[in-house]
């Protein structure tokens, strides 16, 4: 039990690191990591949003949908969820904890349409996890997107000061950056086996 | 003939991808091969479409203050009807595209349009905007996935190119960073026009939200 949680934590962070091998939350991570500032709000937001949905969708699915014979209604479901937990905490955190809101604020609303936190709840289904693995892989997904965003703050910020040939300005030199990165990360996937 | 130009303008002057920069996942993460690309752009296109007449047949019934909850209703709709379809009939493909055809749902070329043009537009051209930038995406992904197919694994559509060696690199996560990056600079170069600065999310129904991010780090 304990080794599976662990070798769960390990790959959800570095070896299928969510944005740099499995590509998801591709927007957020070019959008939001000019600054270390914002990726570390960002990615708090994340993680609190991925345990936070899981913790509501793995009981919805295993509770609701699958004893009625409804597993397709998953993605519908899901997203339903998603927007509407995403709102619901936005308003709660403005009305209780005003400072958090003040730091997380912002980034919630782009969570919605963020495709890591659907699919870590799909994937968590898809893998066959119970209830304590889920919500492990997903907090884990989303230190695994932190991490990935904090990093990569570091690369754009020495980026900025480099003289870039005019046609690789912007995206297609934050890309290859990023493919860069990606590269680095690929050493960690021997790592599991 | 406006019809027409709200069809072409989506397959390459204003291609989401390469030029509105919108639904960068899929193109990075089902364009190991060709074959994926195309499969993920019809599947989208035909979200699209669908989603695209639906939402403008709709545009005055749905309250303004719920309309992004509603939008992903209707796609997610979509999304599950081509997933039962693919699954069905081309189970190789659904394997292949695994979470990402759920993943539709959050595509932001979908939303984009929704919010851009069919919540404004009448049936027809909105049929045709979502066919349109469908089939750019599709042509996009085509392209990412035949040079990532070329030279990773020397084989183009299932034909194998015994004269390449292939370069395994380009069929990983770090060759799709990096052959998105040169084709969008190529783009860039041809078009002549300066590099967007900032990413093209102005169809995404956050941009708002994602702008003040921005003025933020500025």
């Amino acid at each position: 039990m304990m080794k599976s949680i662990f070798i769960i934590m390990l790959s959800a962070v570095f070896v299928d690191n969510f944005v740099l091998s499995k590509f998801m939350g591709i927007c957020p991570f070019l959008g939001v990591s000019k600054k270390l500032s914002s990726s570390l709000g960002m990615g708090a937001a994340v993680i609190f949003v991925m345990v936070c949905a899981t913790a509501v969708t793995y009981p919805v699915y295993h509770g609701i949908l699958e004893p009625n014979g409804l597993e397709y209604l998953n993605t519908v479901a899901f997203i339903l969820i998603i927007a509407l937990f995403v709102q619901l905490v936005e308003i709660m955190l403005k009305k209780v904890m005003p400072p958090l809101y003040d730091s997380l604020g912002v980034y919630l609303p782009l969570i919605t349409t963020n495709c890591a936190v659907l699919g870590v709840t799909l994937l968590n289904i898809d893998n066959g996890y119970n209830f304590v693995e889920s919500l492990i892989n997903a907090c884990f997904a989303g230190v695994g997107f932190a991490l990935a965003l904090v990093l990569f703050s570091g690369v754009r910020s020495k980026l900025e000061a480099a003289d870039i040939p005019a046609t690789f300005k912007g995206i297609p030199s934050t890309l290859i950056a990023a493919s860069i990165v990606s590269l680095s990360f690929m050493a960690f996937s021997g790592f599991i086996n | 003939m406006s019809n027409f130009k709200e069809f072409t303008k989506g397959l390459i002057k204003e291609n989401p991808t390469l030029v509105g920069l919108l639904g960068m996942c899929p193109t990075l993460a089902v364009t190991t091969q060709a074959v994926n690309g195309i499969g993920m752009g019809l599947a989208t296109t035909f979200v699209l479409v669908c989603s695209n007449i639906v939402i403008s047949l709709l545009k005055n019934i749905i309250p303004k203050t719920v309309k992004l909850p509603c939008y992903i209703v209707i796609i997610a709709g979509f999304v599950t009807l081509i997933s039962f379809l693919l699954h069905g009939f081309i189970p190789d493909l659904y394997s292949a595209l695994g979470t990402f055809l759920n993943l539709i749902t959050v595509n932001c070329i979908i939303l984009g349009r929704a919010e851009m043009f069919a919540c404004k537009n009448k049936v027809i051209p909105s049929m045709l905007d979502g066919l349109g930038m469908g089939l750019g995406f599709t042509l996009a992904l085509f392209l990412m996935g035949s040079i990532r197919e070329i030279m990773g694994s020397a084989s183009w559509m299932g034909i194998k190119l015994s004269f390449i060696h292939p370069t395994s690199v380009f069929v990983m996560s770090a060759g799709g960073f990096f052959v998105l990056g040169i084709i969008i600079a190529l783009v860039n170069k041809i078009a002549g026009k300066k590099p967007p600065k900032k990413i093209g999310c102005a169809g995404c129904p956050n941009a708002a939200n994602c702008a003040s991010v921005r003025k933020d780090e500025e």
